[in-house]
């Protein structure tokens, strides 16, 4: 593949040239289809993809931008979308059986933004079914693969959305973050990865997994684009209660006006033990470059992080076991061909559809809400989950942002740690608490281990201040663009 | 909620209306099991007076005005449906509880 | 031994809002099946709720009527259990923090006779909660059907103290409900149509303990008569097992209307682990005392009070008001008819008797009519309340009879006329006109002398064959009283 092909330039370059008419949207979308017909075999990035109706959205674009009517910086541009984003009348998986043969009959908020945008949908992306993994192992259509090493998981539970971008298939995509899902995946494939404030993305038509922890954001190679996709999808929604009434800026106009450095914490919690050598080192070079830049840093303390996982896991389970009680072989669903009565399609139908960490999460779930165990599991996780949210809010007097590594570690194999659900629930440890706290977070690549996996470094920001935290990301990634380096496919 | 009150597989798989194998029965209530011990942090954490977190950002009054749109045709409503008939849904015998 | 029943009822009550509790498509009754559904109600992947600003309004309304403590914050929560009715298999329901508090409902016991007013006194509620409602689920022999329309409509739970004792009480508390909720525009009420629903909590116990029994709860009363007899026949069902020393188990019983009488459903051991917590999706309601204030204008009056207020400043008849009061819409017209009517008790009369008569043949059901056309209210009627006053005014007057207006009246509400259009349409304008009058009394007189003989000796009586012969004359179109005048005028 030639390094001048369109696969291998960022949102923004492709932008500035469908505008000067070095390339039609048409062409873009067939390199983006023939890209995926080379690779996507190994790395596994696609649950399915309508061309035919991809190269008719890219056909439409280009009519647009020749009679002067580009609607945004994205028209003609293609995104891929996490399978839990309802597209109208494309198939909605959540990488679950249960889910195999139902098509949305509508749109998620994000996708009206998108189409409204101009920008080519393409695309369902691989997950950990319903979101629920940090490996997209737990996929009912099989993993994803790492780019950077295909024996290697490419995170999750956004592995698909990652992927995909790491892989070149597309230049943008979309994931959902309830605990790490877009960051994490972001960091061991090496590329940009954020979740917004909560509220600031409405949920509409995602798939809930835990609806007060779950975000929708952008995947890309720099944070400039990040910032493109996001300013595009991000506003209040009437069809959210959740979603916040706040105005929008242009988050990739604001990137062109740099801010004075100011002051990055770095929370002790956050640097002991657990963390591998390569990932450490790298993160403080990131740091050191900031100082460069003549940022200030300072350690600062988060002293319930160590409640983070139990809190998140009592949490999220609980929602989750609530909101995927809808799978049940009724109204959309498939139906166990076993059930005999009305009571049984739900239990055939659910053991039959769902995979073995989405058993165990339901489970999980109505344990701890189950009468008698409310009080000491859901109410108090509650209540621990005011006191993370306290200890940001004082951080947060102090600091501009809180740096932070992504993932403990680069990706790791394949069967590494699926069958120990809590170190895998580990390796979404700095991530989690942004999710409980309903902060910004991105993870910029910050480089790569001696064996070439990539290393992601997180940003925490304050509510709604994303255009800051992007501000603050930018001035490291534009120094670096690690994110514009492609594996050998 | 420790390992003298081991988690009821049965019965929390009949709230969840989960089928499970005798295997995943004694996979996940080993597992489960564990999670649950891990969970013990919670358990010692001082949370009296602190307020609960429901959401992240917390709002009041988020409604609309009580306005009707059209909604689907019976066909949209019923595309994905395991099974159907005059326009409904289909469902073998319910039987109580 | 004697034993006393201990009641509390949970009513469900449909709100008339437009949309539904969480997403704006319509409600309704008798729609095309699941066409009143889209990705909300439907429980699809990723579809989200929105509150309902006017179903929360008309909670607050009911709530300020019953006098129940309006919740200054209240919540959603969700109720977690597999129903194929319940499209997520959770219900988005209040469960700590309920729209309402405390209240009551005025009741009124049957009196000796329809004419005599019976004892009234209060029953506590406990709460009233705002919840969404399920599908329709129709049984076959082999399978069922469910059709979502009804599925997210807002639906108001009333639960009362156990605080009613026997099955005239129940009835009483639902009529009373019923009337107050339809006079304060927030549902129709229709028990047919399930728009109110009603659960029964029973238990019975020795006359004079104060210990409860185990309580036993009825589902599936779905008519206003179904509640009476299914409530008496669990009282009597428990009185036997205790009298038989079988024990009462603590269970929920499905009533039988066909075959009258009630069945197991589950026991306590079965009971639900409805898995409550709070919907992480909606956020909380906060009631001001400004939105209270703006509510409580809107306020009807109540019917009991209204029925006293007719009873006190119009000496209206218990039996008038009694009739009057179970409908608004009977009431609303009464008071715009009275208002230009010379006599309300005579208003009163022809509302309570002749328009509604008139009301209730025309709206008789036809069983072969495919659909049932809108109920004809008394707003919508083709006798005005200013035409009834005027009819009521030329009685009064004098220059109408009373058996001539009867004949009138059925005309008017077929046809629409007034009065005066039908009086001039079939030349029935009174002979009022003294000269005429005289002539044919004078005729009379002279026809029958032997009547005016007896007369002027002092036989009162001998007065009306002349009066008779009048009447005849002129085919009872005379004013009775003219007549009467100048007969005495010309005999003295
Ligand atoms: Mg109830
Ligand atoms: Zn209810």
């Amino acid at each position: 593949m030639s390094p001048d092909s369109p696969i291998f330039k960022t949102a923004t370059e492709l932008s500035a040239d469908l505008t000067a008419g070095k390339i039609s949207s048409v062409e873009l979308t067939r390199a983006m289809i023939e890209r995926v017909e080379t690779v996507d075999e190994k790395v596994h990035a696609f649950l399915h993809l309508d061309q035919e109706d991809a190269l008719a959205q890219a056909k439409a674009s280009d009519e647009r931008r020749s009679k002067g009517e580009c609607l945004s910086p994205l028209d003609g541009i293609p995104v891929g979308l996490k399978d839990v984003i309802s597209v109208k009348d494309q198939p909605l998986t959540a990488a679950s059986k249960i889910l195999e043969n139902y098509r949305s009959p509508y749109d998620a908020t994000v996708t009206v933004k998108l189409k409204e945008a101009g920008a080519v949908v393409a695309g369902r992306l691989n997950l950990d079914e319903f979101a629920m993994g940090s490996s997209t192992e737990n996929s009912a259509y099989g993993p994803t693969r790492n780019p950077w090493d295909l024996e290697r998981v490419p995170g999750g539970s956004s592995g698909g959305s990652s992927a995909a971008v790491a892989a070149r298939e597309v230049p943008l995509s979309l994931g959902s973050d309830t605990g790490g899902s877009i960051r994490q995946p972001a960091s061991l494939c090496g590329v940009v990865g954020m979740k917004p404030t909560y509220g600031m993305v409405s949920r509409y038509g995602l798939a809930a997994f835990a609806s007060s922890l779950d975000q929708i954001g952008p995947f890309s190679t720099t944070v400039e684009d990040a910032a493109l996709l996001l300013e595009t999808i991000s506003g209040h929604d009437p069809l959210d209660s959740t979603s916040f009434p706040k105005d929008i800026p242009s988050y990739s106009g604001e990137l062109k006006n740099p801010a004075q450095p100011g002051v990055i914490g770095l929370p002790k919690e956050f640097f002991g033990p657990g963390m591998d050598d390569e990932v450490r080192a790298k993160v403080d070079q990131t740091i050191e470059h900031y100082r460069s830049l003549g940022y200030q840093t300072k350690e600062v303390s988060l002293p319930s992080t160590d409640l983070s996982i139990p809190v998140y896991y009592v949490i999220a389970t609980a929602e989750a076991s609530s909101n995927l009680a809808r799978y049940d072989g009724i109204r959309y669903t498939s139906r166990s061909e076993r059930a005999q009565n009305a009571i049984d399609v739900y239990a055939k139908s659910r053991g039959e559809g769902f995979g073995s960490e989405v058993k165990r999460r339901c489970l999980l779930g109505a344990y701890g809400l189950s009468s008698g165990y409310y009080d000491a599991y859901y109410l108090r996780a509650q209540k621990a989950r005011t006191l993370i949210r306290q200890d940001f809010e004082r951080v947060f007097k102090e600091v501009d942002a809180v740096l932070t590594p992504t993932a403990p570690t680069p990706a790791f194999k394949f069967g590494e740690k699926s069958e120990d659900p809590i170190s895998m629930y580990l390796s979404d440890i700095y991530t989690i608490s942004t999710n409980l706290a309903g902060l910004p977070g991105i993870s910029v690549p910050c480089g790569f281990t001696q064996s070439g996996l990539p290393v992601g470094m997180q940003l925490i920001g304050q509510a709604f201040e994303e255009s800051k935290l992007l501000n603050i990301a930018h001035a490291y990634d534009r120094d670096h663009l690690y994110g514009r380096q492609a594996p050998n496919l | 909620m420790s390992e003298d009150a081991p988690m009821d597989i049965d019965y929390v798989a009949n709230l969840a209306r989960i089928e499970l194998s005798d295997e995943e029965k004694t996979t996940y209530q080993r597992q489960l099991g564990d999670v649950l011990k891990y969970f013990e942090k919670l358990q010692e954490l001082e949370v009296d007076g602190v307020e609960p977190t429901a959401h992240a950002f917390p709002r009041h009054n988020v409604w609309d005005k009580d306005e009707s749109k059209q909604g689907f045709s019976a066909t949209e409503a019923l595309k994905n449906a395991p099974q159907s008939r005059q326009d409904q849904v289909v469902v073998p015998k319910v039987i109580e509880e | 031994m004697e034993y006393e029943a201990v009641i509390g009822l949970e009513v469900h009550v449909q709100l008339n809002t437009r949309s539904k509790m969480f997403t704006r498509v319509g409600t309704g009754f008798g729609q095309p099946p699941n066409t009143l559904t889209d990705p909300v109600v439907l429980g699809l992947p990723g579809a989200l709720p929105v509150m309902n600003r006017d179903a929360i309004e008309k909670s607050i309304k009911v709530g300020l009527l019953l006098g129940c403590k309006i919740a200054e914050v209240c919540k959603w929560d969700r109720k977690n259990y597999f129903y194929p009715d319940m499209p997520k298999n959770y219900q988005i329901s209040q469960f700590d923090q309920p729209i309402c508090e405390g209240g009551e409902v005025e009741i009124e016991m049957p009196g000796e006779n329809p004419a005599k007013m019976g004892a009234h006194r209060m029953v506590e509620l406990t709460r009233i909660h705002l919840e969404e409602d399920v599908g329709k689920l129709t049984h076959y022999e082999q399978d069922s059907l469910v059709d979502y329309n009804r599925a997210g409509s807002p639906l108001l739970e009333i639960v009362s103290e156990p605080d009613m004792h026997s099955p005239d009480e129940v009835f009483a508390y639902l009529t009373s409900l019923r009337n107050s909720l339809v006079a304060a525009g927030i549902s129709a009420c229709d028990m047919e149509k399930g728009q109110l629903r009603c659960d029964a909590n029973i238990s019975v116990r020795p006359k004079g303990t104060t210990a409860l029994g185990t309580k036993v709860e009825i589902k599936n009363l779905n008519t206003i008569s179904g509640v009476r007899n299914g409530v008496e026949y669990e009282i009597r069902r428990q009185i036997r097992a205790i009298e038989e020393g079988t024990e009462i188990i603590q269970e929920t019983r499905r009533w039988n209307p066909e075959q009258k009488y009630t069945t197991p459903m589950r026991t306590k051991e079965m009971a639900h682990d409805y898995r409550y917590f709070p919907d992480p999706d909606l956020m909380p309601v906060k009631i001001d005392e400004a939105w209270i204030d703006r509510v409580a204008k809107e306020l009807p009056e109540k019917p009991f009070d209204k029925q006293r207020r007719y009873q006190e400043e119009m000496n209206l008849p218990y039996s008038a008001t009694s009739s009057l009061c179970g409908d608004h819409l009977l009431c609303a017209y009464f008071e715009e008819a009275t208002a230009l009517a010379k006599s309300p008790t005579k208003t009163a009369n022809w509302v309570v008797n002749d328009l509604l008569r008139e009301l209730s043949q025309a709206n008789k059901v036809d069983e072969f009519a495919e659909e049932s056309n809108e109920a004809i209210t008394p707003q919508s009627c083709p006798v005005s309340p200013q035409s009834l006053a005027e009819l009521i005014n030329l009685i009064e007057d004098g220059k109408l009879t009373n058996n001539v207006a009867k004949e009138l009246f059925p005309e008017m509400f077929a046809t629409g006329k007034t009065v005066s259009d039908l009086i001039k349409e079939k030349g029935l304008d009174q002979k009022s006109d003294d000269g005429e009058i005289e002539g044919i009394c004078a005729d009379a007189i002279a026809n029958d002398s032997d009547a005016a003989e007896k007369f002027r000796g002092g036989k009162e009586g001998a007065i009306n064959a002349l009066k008779g012969a009048v009447m005849k004359a002129t085919r009872g179109q005379a004013n009775p009283k003219v007549v009467d005048e100048t007969l005495r005028r010309l005999l003295s």
